[in-house]
């Protein structure tokens, strides 16, 4: 006892090392300097390449900050950390995938008016199949909500967070089910050509099937426009309800204290509700722009974009709306600038890295503040 | 006791039903199927079977081996150790000397130990598997054969093809953690260098990644004329769909992991893969084996499983026929290690660690579907 007992205490030296965080600001420093200096050395060497990368990952972390959003809002105002949700964006691909091959939804347009503008119809189109994968998503979230979570919310907080790993699990083997999703890789039929464009000093042009890109330009796709443009514009519109309207201010009001808002005359459960219907409906719209990014389909899909944005919405400070799109945006930038300057297999060591190092420093996360704004 | 008594009746009546049957001397030569004819993977039984039928049919026909006329016999090992090696045991309890088998390696492996005690010729048509014809301490099996090239020779025949091509550029992704994966790019890498060709980088990644914007930007920069992925159809679909989108012009080509119903062939078209063996392949001798199998099974196209059983079986026949014996496998073995063998799937000789030298056939994915292009000899 005795023996184990000396073994474990820390010398008093290192303990107030690690009280003043000064082990956590040096590795933060460190990684600072060897990002400066890699990503220094990569922008004199190719600059095109390196701006290229830039967006290879903006295109990731757009969806990734989607995902975060619905971890940090539910996290902000039940705090619980709703490991279904990686499931729930699967469950969003799965959707838009039945929409597209199976019911053929994102022609509805051309075939209803077939002298539109085949880019207009195409677009309608998409955006009814996004619009009932987010429907489908939050549909399912509030019964998970009401079935699962409900139940349990005066319960012990870990046995929320079992559950919600239940339904995970849930999610993912019913899914595998041969009658449901099947578990096979199935691939993505894109509702629209991909398109794709080359900047440069001249301008912008659309770079022809099987031409090599020009030296110095930079490409990029209509799926990383769609993606970065769907991102920001469901965000802007997230930011507008959860600040402007009448449901947002509830919404706040049940972050800060649930009891005081129940007194107030709030619906708790209704809102919590909401709260979960918008974070699923988010990740059903990621499902979807993640399927057509990267498209292939699988029953566990959800598993790694899932968990590599909650580390996203820990980085920027769970609970905190901007701190989601911050944390994933270097989420994003971080695995794709390792991929391309380090070492592939090595990316997500790398991400996860970053992650530890920021909490060393900052516990709460970026924006983590004590007066964080809730969702 | 009436079960004991019961039990003694069924194993008089299985001792007089093995003491009836006819030895392998006199006019037949016993050959033993040992492959899964149920279970998950029973068409590569049932294939084989047909595949090794077919063979013994012919040669029959044509008089048998010196006379002696072929039986076939098979025996279900359900692609699994257990079940493979009581059919083994069961092979060598009566007096068998000729194996065909098993499909898998799983199975191949324990088999070829009982093989080789026993001096009993095993060739396995299809188990890639090196250990299959090797011992323990990597010295070559005496009795074992297999019919299948192993997985790394097809890195080599891609390479060659891709340097007939003319492309003296390429870039190399594979998946650190996969043996077959990488066996096959190691090998690809290897014979590209020597046939002249630079690799202009190589990247690696694992089998969960569905993101490989930032390999494929840097194969897009690289300008490779080859893009080497020698994974299976699942990956081949996602990296084939969004290389195009990042401006990657390199020739996409890769192993028999595509050979799948379920490859993208939009994603991947342009690409080129290695097989063992296709039925469009133009040489005489598969147009007839894929008639004759067609006039014997309804009308059905063989597959490499049923074409490699095919070939194992003729390899053994002709060994059989041109040691003069069906009795001494050790001059069989001997026989067959020289043998050199047109088969439908190629010409075969074999190496010094008893794996078949021979050529694969190069499959290109076209206008939507995946043809035959070439047939590529080591």
């Amino acid at each position: 006892m005795n023996s184990t007992h000396t073994f474990l205490s820390t010398p008093p030296f290192i303990e107030s090392l690690i009280k003043k965080k000064i082990l956590g600001k040096l590795m933060l420093i460190l990684l600072a300097a060897v990002v400066v200096w890699r990503m220094g050395t990569a922008l004199v060497e190719n600059p095109s390449l390196f701006l290229q990368q830039v967006i290879n990952g903006l295109q990731l972390g757009f969806v990734y900050a989607l995902i975060a959003l619905g971890y940090t809002m539910v996290y902000g105002i039940v705090r619980l950390i709703n490991f279904a949700h990686g499931d729930v964006f699967m469950v969003g691909a799965f959707m838009s995938f039945y929409a597209i091959s199976r019911l053929q939804l994102h022609t509805w347009p051309s075939k209803l008016f077939p002298n539109m503008n085949s880019m207009l119809s195409v677009g309608i189109g998409s955006i009814t199949v996004v619009i009932l994968s987010m429907i489908v998503c939050a549909l399912m979230a509030i019964t998970i909500e009401r079935v699962a979570y409900k139940p349990l919310r005066s319960a012990a907080r870990i046995s929320a967070l079992i559950t919600a790993i239940g339904v995970s699990f849930f999610l993912e083997y019913f899914g595998a089910l041969p009658f449901v999703f099947s578990a096979n890789y199935i691939t993505y039929k894109r509702p629209f050509e991909v398109t794709t464009w080359v900047a440069n000093g001249e301008g912008v042009q659309t770079l022809a099937r099987g031409i090599e890109v020009p030296a110095n330009s930079v490409i990029f796709s209509n799926i990383a426009v769609l993606i970065i443009v769907a991102s920001i514009i469901l965000m802007v519109l997230l930011q507008y309800t959860v600040t402007r309207t009448k449901i947002g201010k509830a919404m706040r009001a049940v972050a800060y204290d649930k009891q005081t808002a129940q007194l107030m005359g709030i619906n708790v459960n209704m809102i919590i509700s909401i709260t979960f219907a918008i974070g699923a409906a988010l990740a059903g719209a990621a499902g979807m722009l993640y399927a057509i990014a990267f498209p292939q389909v699988v029953f566990w899909m959800g598993i790694i974009p899932g968990l590599k944005s909650f580390v996203a919405a820990v980085l920027g400070g769970i609970g905190s709306i901007p701190g989601a799109l911050v944390g994933a945006l270097i989420m994003g930038q971080a695995e794709t600038l390792s991929a391309a300057y380090i070492s592939t297999p090595m990316r997500d060591a790398i991400a996860f890295s970053i992650l530890i190092i920021v909490l060393l420093v900052r516990p709460t996360g970026i924006f983590g503040e004590a007066t964080r704004e809730k969702a | 006791m009436k079960t004991r008594f019961a039990f003694f009746v069924v194993l008089i009546a299985a001792l007089v039903l093995a003491a009836c049957q006819p030895g392998a001397a006199g006019g037949t030569i016993k050959i033993s199927v040992l492959a899964p004819m149920s279970g998950q993977v029973a068409t590569f039984g049932d294939s084989t079977a047909k595949g090794v039928q077919l063979a013994a049919e012919e040669w029959n026909a044509k008089g048998g081996i010196d006379g002696k006329t072929i039986e076939v016999v098979v025996k279900d090992s359900q692609c699994s150790a257990d079940p493979a090696v009581n059919a083994m045991n069961q092979v060598v309890g009566e007096g068998g000397k000729f194996v065909i088998g098993e499909v898998c390696s799983s199975a191949s492996i324990p088999v070829s130990e009982i093989a080789e005690a026993n001096k009993i010729i095993q060739i396995s048509p299809t188990s890639t598997n090196t250990t299959v014809t090797l011992n323990a301490d990597g010295s070559t099996k005496q009795f074992v054969f297999r019919a299948c090239f192993i997985d790394p020779f097809q890195g080599k025949v891609m390479a060659k093809f891709a340097a007939e091509q003319g492309h003296t550029t390429a870039f190399i992704m594979f998946d650190q953690g996969n043996d077959y994966v990488r066996g096959l790019a190691e090998n690809f890498e290897k014979a590209f260098v020597e046939a002249g060709g630079t690799i202009l980088g190589k990247e690696t990644y694992t089998k969960n990644d569905t993101d490989f914007s930032a390999i494929l930007t840097k194969v897009a920069d690289s300008k490779a004329e080859v893009l080497y992925l020698p994974d299976y159809y699942n990956i081949v679909n996602l990296v084939g769909a969004q290389a195009k989108e990042k401006g990657v012009t390199a020739v996409m080509m890769g192993g028999d992991g595509w050979d799948s119903a379920d490859l993208d062939v939009t994603a991947a078209e342009g690409g080129f893969f290695s097989n063992h063996y296709s039925p469009e392949d133009t040489r005489p001798i598969v147009q007839s084996w894929v008639a004759a199998y067609q006039k014997k099974y309804d009308g059905k196209t063989p597959d490499a499983l049923a074409t490699l059983g095919y070939d194992a079986a003729n390899l053994l026949f002709a060994a059989i026929d041109q040691a003069d014996t069906s009795e001494d496998t050790a001059k069989i073995a001997e026989t067959l290690a020289a043998i050199e063998y047109e088969a439908v799937s190629g010409k075969i000789t074999f190496d010094a660690q008893h794996n078949p030298v021979k050529s694969a056939v190069v499959l290109a994915v076209k206008d939507g579907k995946v043809s035959f292009s070439a047939s590529v000899a080591p």
